[in-house]
């Protein structure tokens, strides 16, 4: 296939996707009030802001690892 | 409720024009649509932005607009785990899934049941992992029902006709024929056309309503503030127990793992055209997740409204309970040619999924019941035709629950279909990892997890998916789906390393065999 053709040096840039699933499942690093981002409370633009890190992760590692590799 | 009539007539012409999309789809990516993997997967020939339209459709469900909502007007932060289940779950389609999706296009599978047959030659345990989805499912259309109910009441479309002993409500029964209609004809191309106007609709009606309700209500921080100050965070953990954190974090893992593993979620990622294009929407889809952020602060907004307390909305949350919470908020916030605009989206936002959900129910009954134990020589015409008859009766299956139970009964079996959906990991997500997992193994780990799972639900009335183990003097609340997975992991391994050891031969023969 072609998933293995020479590319096993980045793969595991892949396992970057476990930092956004780790930043949300652990609930006592972001359970606060303060501070507030635009009014919205630390707990909920926590989660929301790693929604985009967790996108903006997944596209550098889609870039990195497997943009035109396998299709 | 009064309702007027400018909303009304803007959102039945809005709702009629976009499910008669569905019925043209039949002509589009035209294919022989008595083909089961045309009908029921559109042939696998979705790219990128069809699938992204598809699976928004699939998983932002009406049920979803008025439940969740309501959720965090209920249980305020606890209500908001489906932020960390979206994070964890688009990391799953973009690690896990191209490669089930490969296995699935390699073999010509189309369930899930399909893929366990495959990987273990057991047509039992396919069977089990089918039932399993299809008793999921039914619940899951039932609510979307629920959702689409609520609104009815919103914009105030009462037409109840008494018959036969039943309150039957008439525009519920047109919407569910207009459904039905089009996905028997269409398969899964019909709810995929129309999920691309619903998503249009469904973006418009929610910045409309993240920027216009809180400018009324004074902004964000406004919002926050009139929330009282339990609900803002989750509550900290007394001494002996894990406490809430734990019980948060179980629920985000459960109901990740859980959700592509639903029928109607893996139809959706089997209708791609490659693999490619499920890492794409890994991608993009969390663009879905921002706006399911503010979707539930709808619930807030509802607190910092005060809408439960106004005597005109008293009757709809008599009736739906919190669930009346948006449709209320709405009609308190919106002008009323914009409530037509906001209040057709949910409605078309039911539809859409509900359809899916018919399909895939649909292909498991066809492929794994009908063809495996019924008539094992049909066509591909017949297996057609069957899921086609099998689609209509799931949807009437859902329309009995919700016209002959009370809706609460559909929101407990839901809760236990997510938990009955969670078993089915270990065969259909481990497997591929780790073959040398035994068959019978596997059916017993399932069998194991179902038990513990449904006797910890029905120890809380089916009313709560949380429940308290007491391990070596700690309470730790867990999410039902998890122990009972963990469970079934535990003798999924447990008996595979047992049965690989003692009958290693044996076992070989047997494969060889079938």
């Amino acid at each position: 296939m072609a998933e293995r053709r020479g590319d096993r040096r980045v793969k595991w840039l892949t396992l970057l996707l476990v930092v956004p699933c780790l930043a949300v499942l652990c609930v006592p690093i972001y359970n606060f009030d303060k501070p507030r981002i635009f009014g919205i409370p630390f707990f909920y633009a926590w989660q929301i802001g790693w929604i985009g890190g967790g996108a903006l992760i997944t596209w550098l590692v889609y870039i990195a690892v497997w943009k035109d590799r396998d299709v | 409720m009064s309702a007027g009539p400018v909303t009304i007539s803007v959102f039945i012409t809005l709702f009629a024009a976009i499910s008669s999309l569905g019925f043209l789809a039949t002509r589009w990516k035209k294919a022989d649509l008595s083909q089961l993997s045309e009908w029921g997967l559109a042939g696998r020939r979705f790219g990128p932005l069809l699938i992204w339209f598809l699976l928004g459709g699939d998983l932002y469900t009406a049920y979803t607009f008025v439940a969740l909502p309501a959720l965090m007007m209920g249980a305020g932060a606890f209500g908001f785990f489906s932020i960390p289940v979206s994070v964890i779950s688009f990391a799953l389609v973009f690690v896990v899934f191209p490669k089930v999706w490969t296995i699935c296009a390699e073999g010509g599978f189309t369930t899930a049941a399909d893929l366990v047959e495959g990987l273990y030659g057991s047509r039992t345990l396919a069977l089990m992992i089918a039932v399993t989805g299809i008793l999921a499912t039914v619940p899951y259309i039932a609510l979307q029902l629920v959702g689409l109910e609520a609104i009815f009441a919103g914009i105030g479309l009462n037409a109840t006709v008494h018959l036969f002993g039943f309150d039957i409500e008439l525009p519920l029964f047109v919407a569910f024929a207009v459904m039905a209609g089009f996905t028997y004809n269409g398969g899964l191309r019909a709810p995929a056309m129309v999920a691309i106007f619903k998503d249009i609709l469904v973006w418009i009606t929610l910045i409309a309503a993240v920027i216009v309700i809180p400018a009324q209500l004074g902004g964000y921080g406004a919002i926050f503030d009139a929330v009282p100050a339990e609900k803002l965070l989750i509550a900290s953990s007394p001494p002996d127990s894990l406490g809430p954190h734990f019980a948060y974090f179980t629920l985000a893992l459960g109901s990740a793992l859980g959700l592509f593993l639903y029928p109607h979620t893996l139809t959706g990622l089997l209708a791609a055209s490659s693999r490619d294009v499920l890492r794409r929407n890994a991608i993009f889809l969390p663009l879905y997740s921002i706006a399911l952020a503010f979707l539930m602060l709808l619930g807030f907004m509802a607190i910092a409204a005060g809408v439960k307390d106004m005597p005109e909305f008293a009757e709809g949350f008599a009736r739906f309970g919190n669930v009346f919470a948006v449709p209320a908020l709405f009609n308190h916030m919106f002008p009323e040619w914009f409530r037509g605009v906001a209040f057709a989206t949910i409605a078309v936002g039911a539809i859409v999924p509900a359809a899916i959900m018919s399909i895939a129910g649909a292909n498991l009954f066809s492929r794994n019941i009908y063809r495996a134990y019924i008539d094992p020589k049909c066509s591909d015409g017949k297996q057609t035709q069957v899921a086609k008859v099998f689609s209509l009766s799931i949807k009437v299956g859902a329309l009995g629950f919700v016209t002959l139970l009370p809706n609460t009964s559909a929101v407990q079996f839901q809760l236990l279909g997510g938990i009955l959906m969670c078993q089915t990991l270990p065969s259909v997500i481990v497997g591929i990892y780790l073959r040398w997992l035994h068959p019978a193994a596997l059916m017993v780990g399932w069998l194991a997890g179902v038990a513990a799972g449904i006797s910890m639900a029905a120890s809380t009335g089916f009313t709560n998916s949380l429940y308290t183990l007491e391990i070596l003097g700690i309470s730790i609340p867990c999410y039902s789906a998890v122990s009972a997975l963990g469970l079934n992991l535990l003798i999924t391994f447990a008996a595979s390393a047992m049965l690989r050891v003692t009958s290693k031969d044996r076992e070989i023969r047997l494969q060889g065999g079938a």
